[in-house]
């Protein structure tokens, strides 16, 4: 027993100290890409939060007559951290807070990809909507009241068809850029407006008559999938989670991104992906087929997209206002941009900076509590957005920092073995090595540099 | 930028010092480790000094503390015997210390005038005083030999010209310290020649010289004294006539240096690329870049192809390589036609490839290592299962690589290789493209920006695939290069194939004028 407390305690101590003349663990952790990417976006996170703070307590003290209170800055501050917690039904709230949470998980998946092979893929918001449209179609023209075999049939399929039209409408830009060399952020901007365009035209042809909702009160939205019984199916978790919308759609987008990593990181294509996006020239050069891989990537991007639309709107209480589609493009399609930003384009991150988003959100729709416009937490969430974009300096900060500590430990342990063997020759000769290497790169960088100046 | 006319120091008043720039004792530390280890550098009055070392040995780090880029920690600069601080390259050039860049700093659409003008315009009620700068211009390239056509604009003239530019730029600010970086790298043999005159015209007007470079030759023919780094240490300052190119090349790799390479004659066999009537478009302008080129490699010889850079050889490889369509013609490799064939094809059908540019084609620079190593092959079967990455073959594969051709890396086969030195970097390229399987290679400045002791490894194994029976098709800048391992040598002159010649029987003189364009076989036939 005491053995295995001991050995606990050599563990922690081997995580902050050096170990067998070896690195502290936690600054070898700490050196691993994922773990820098963490602890930036978290950075990130916090310094968002602070500045949204500061905001509140100027609104405080700007506000006439009193009306928020310099201390309800704090609370705002709590109510926002606090998420769906301080809400009348946290459970409610939460089982919200993912649902909403899978449409952005989705489209930060699908920008993420497409900024992997080097394209920016601001369409996810049409994709979203022909995913959604696809799917519709599909799930409210067959009625499976009362079969919930059949029901469950028919929304996969519907799933299938929603993602088979956004990939179809990711390859519009896809083949563009490829064949053509036009520039893929123009035609995903078209390519966006067109979706919202067909979409109101689409449900408002006459042959659609039957999906329109015609209860009264209701003008320009379709039936909900709860009428054709072809909804997402929850499982149980929508009651569990205080009748919320909450269904199975959070396992598929978690379980996608998983796929996403695995395709990323573990295969030849995600391989040649990659390259393409890092440096056209060399993926060119190794004769992979670049145009190929760039209609793929978008293809992808397009499907993981459309899920997005097709999981958003294919839950049972979400109706699709058809008719005022045209005019605003869904926010969901546009949000996946700062997901994957502050994700660093890692798949698995993206799930997280998801739910953070989401979380936010949440927390700020209690902010009129305590006098805040709701809108205060949209502020926060953009400014952690922005400050997302520094992500990179706050990396290259902390590769700086490791890299004096590394060398700082290596000095010790250089030392420590050299007073217990005697300062052999070839220990010293070891650290020159290691010298010359760090040396060399360091004149490579100048080098780069005043070429880069030169360009 | 400051202009330094006002600041006229009196270049011949000796205040009591030999030197009229001194470095002691110099310590420059990056995060743990010293680029410059207690280094001395003296310059003296009118001599032309080398500065002379390996990559990464220090001399950029060296010269940019005597710019003011960087703060030494220890060690101080003297000018004239007094103690200057030099904090910024605006102090620097204050003191009258110029630097001709390996890359020019020139602009393209400007006249030479502009150019040498720039930054430095006397000016009245706001105009240019362009009358005044044309006549010091004028003075000054008359007394020291620059022929420079000084209303011609920098796009527009020669490489030379606009090196004889960069130096006229130079003394029209009145600088005496001149800093050379490697000035030679882009030149005819011809122009070389005439910028050690150049050179030699400046010392004797009591300008000082700082010429950085690793080429043995054009120091033993021009410099007065010689400072050798090696590893960021100061090994030594030696009188060149007191010493040897053999000498001074093992103060600077540490150990002897063989500069010819050993090669018996070659044996050619079976013809494995034949290029018939190969015309490549340009990218810049609109005529054909390569015209109606046509010549063959056998398996078993070195045929290099010799000329300035950017005449044509570049687009000449992407043609046989397959990174641009060719225009007209017919590439033919071990008997198959494969003008139109894919990359892949040609990747896997016998051409290994050491691309010009390791940072644009060869090497995806946010890649590890091991990533790099398998970019032509992580397809096989040796290195996928159903689309999986078969990570530990990779690993071993790169491992073996690394281990093979003395690849430096900080982390091994993990190392991002944008973290990597250049010449790592380019190590790893060749090592890559000599173990694939091929019966072609073909190697574009394969020793581009490596030291002495790696170019002697490369060029050995260049001779070896030869002699394992690889046609190699060497495209070369260096004419050292060229004339050390040639079987055959191609000259390459706007786009065309100006001469064949024989390395054993040519000289480097008659080769420069061929790349000059002042010669050609069609001409010399017509003598004969």
């Amino acid at each position: 027993m005491r053995k295995f407390f001991s050995g606990i305690g050599n563990w922690i101590k081997s995580l902050f100290c050096i170990h067998d003349d070896k690195e502290p663990r936690l600054l070898t952790l700490s050196k691993k890409e994922s773990t820098r990417s963490f602890v930036s976006s978290l950075v990130c996170i916090l310094a968002g939060v602070i500045v949204g703070f500061i905001v509140m307590m100027i609104l405080a003290l700007a506000s006439s007559e009193d009306q928020i209170y310099f201390s309800d800055a704090f609370g705002g501050l709590f109510t926002m951290l606090a998420g769906p917690f301080t809400a009348a039904n946290a459970a409610f709230s939460f089982g919200n807070m993912i649902f909403y949470a899978v449409p952005i998980i989705m489209t930060g998946l699908s920008v993420a990809i497409a900024f992997k092979t080097g394209l920016f893929n601001i369409g996810a918001a049409g994709q979203y909507f022909m995913g959604a449209m696809g799917s519709l179609l599909v799930a409210l023209n067959i009625n499976c009241t009362g079969n919930d075999v059949a029901g469950f049939f028919v929304w996969l399929l519907a799933l299938v068809v929603g993602m088979i039209f956004g990939m179809l409408w990711g390859c519009i830009p896809g083949l563009f850029k490829a064949l053509f060399g036009v520039n893929e952020v123009i035609v995903c901007i078209m390519t966006n407006w067109i979706a919202a365009n067909i979409v109101s035209w689409v449900f408002s042809s006459e042959g659609l008559k039957h999906l329109v909702n015609t209860g009264s009160g209701k003008s320009g939205y379709l039936i909900k999938t709860a009428v054709t019984n072809t909804g997402t199916p929850s499982l149980g978790l929508g009651k569990l989670f205080g009748n919320s919308y909450i269904d199975i759609g959070i396992f598929i987008a978690v379980a996608l991104a998983i796929v996403i990593y695995i395709i990323l990181n573990k295969t030849t294509f995600g391989y040649e992906l990659k390259a393409c996006g890092s440096n056209k020239h060399a993926a060119k050069y190794a004769g992979m087929n670049e145009k190929r891989n760039i209609i793929l990537s978008m293809a992808i991007a397009g499907g993981l997209a459309a899920i997005g639309g097709a999981l958003y709107y294919l839950n049972p209480g979400i109706e699709l206002a058809y008719k005022a589609a045209y005019s605003k493009l869904p926010d969901n399609g546009f949000n996946g941009i700062p997901v994957a930003l502050l994700a660093s384009n890692n798949p698995i991150g993206v799930i997280f900076a998801g739910l953070l988003l989401r979380y936010l959100s949440q927390g700020g729709g209690n902010l009129s509590a305590f006098g805040f416009n709701q809108y205060v937490a949209d502020i926060v969430v953009a400014l952690i957005i922005y400050f997302a974009g520094f992500a990179k300096l706050i990396r290259d900060v902390l590769v700086n920092r490791q890299k004096k500590q590394t060398e700082k430990v290596l000095a010790k342990i250089a030392n420590t073995v050299k007073n217990e063997t005697d300062s052999s020759p070839v220990d010293t000769d070891k650290q020159y090595v290691i010298d010359q290497d760090v040396l060399t790169d360091e004149e490579t960088q100048i080098d780069e540099e005043s070429q880069e100046v030169e360009k | 930028m400051t202009v330094v006319n006002e600041n006229k120091n009196v270049p011949h008043e000796n205040n009591g010092s030999e030197y009229i720039i001194e470095m002691r004792n110099i310590t420059k530390e990056f995060p743990g480790i010293k680029a410059n280890d207690n280094i001395t550098l003296q310059l003296k009055r009118g001599e032309i000094h080398a500065l002379l070392g390996e990559n990464g040995a220090g001399k950029s780090t060296l010269m940019s503390v005597l710019f003011g880029l960087y703060q030494p920690e220890e060690g101080e600069i003297l000018k004239n015997g007094e103690v200057v601080k030099i904090n910024d390259p605006n102090d620097a050039t204050a003191l009258g210390i110029g630097m001709v860049h390996q890359h020019f700093k020139l602009v393209e659409c400007f006249t030479v005038l502009d150019n040498i003008i720039l930054g430095a315009e006397d000016t009245r009620f706001g105009f240019i005083k362009k009358a005044d700068a044309r006549e010091k211009v004028s003075q000054l390239s008359e007394k020291y030999g620059l022929h420079v056509d000084v209303d011609e604009k920098i796009e527009d003239i020669t490489v030379g010209m606009q090196q004889r530019t960069e130096i006229l730029k130079m003394l029209y600010r009145d600088n005496e310290i001149l800093i050379f970086d490697e000035p030679t790298a882009v030149l005819t043999p011809q122009e070389i020649d005439e910028l050690m005159q150049i050179m030699r015209n400046l010392a004797a007007e009591g300008k000082s010289i700082l010429f950085i470079t690793h080429k043995l030759n054009e120091i033993m023919a021009v410099a007065d004294r010689c400072t050798v780094l090696r590893k960021g240490k100061y090994v030594g300052t030696v009188d060149i006539k007191d010493t040897t190119k053999e000498n001074l090349s093992q103060m600077m790799v540490g150990r002897p240096v063989e500069f010819v390479v050993e090669k018996a004659p070659a044996q050619p066999k079976e013809e494995v690329l034949k290029v018939e009537g190969l015309s490549v478009k340009s990218k810049v302008h609109k005529k054909l870049a390569v015209n109606n080129v046509s010549f063959s490699v056998r398996s078993g010889e070195i045929v290099c192809i010799a000329g300035i850079d950017g005449n044509g050889q570049s687009e000449l490889v992407y043609g046989l390589t397959g990174l641009e369509p060719v225009a007209a013609g017919k590439v033919t490799l071990n008997g198959e036609d494969v003008t139109k064939s894919s990359i892949r094809f040609r990747n896997t059908h016998g051409i290994s490839h050491i691309p010009e540019d390791r940072h644009k084609h060869g090497l995806v620079l946010d890649y590890t290592l091991e990533q790099n190593m398998v970019l032509q092959r992580y397809f096989e079967p040796e290195f996928q299962k159903h689309g999986f990455i078969k990570f530990n073959n990779v690993r071993e594969y790169s491992d073996k690589l690394i281990e093979q051709y003395d690849v430096r890396s900080g982390q091994g086969s993990v190392t991002v290789v944008r973290s990597m030195s250049g010449g790592n970097q380019q190590k790893a390229v060749v090592a890559r493209e000599m173990d694939r399987e091929h019966s072609l290679l073909i190697a574009v400045q394969p020793t581009r920006g490596l030291d002495v002791g790696a170019i002697e490894y490369i060029h050995n194994q260049l001779v070896a695939k030869r002699d394992e029976g690889s046609a190699v098709l060497l495209v070369s800048f260096e004419l050292d290069e060229v004339m050390n391992l040639a079987d055959r040598i191609l000259v390459m002159y706007e786009g065309e194939i100006v001469g064949q010649l024989d390395p054993k029987t040519t000289t480097v003189q008659e080769l420069g004028l061929y790349m000059a364009g002042a010669k050609r076989e069609k001409a010399k036939e017509e003598v004969q």
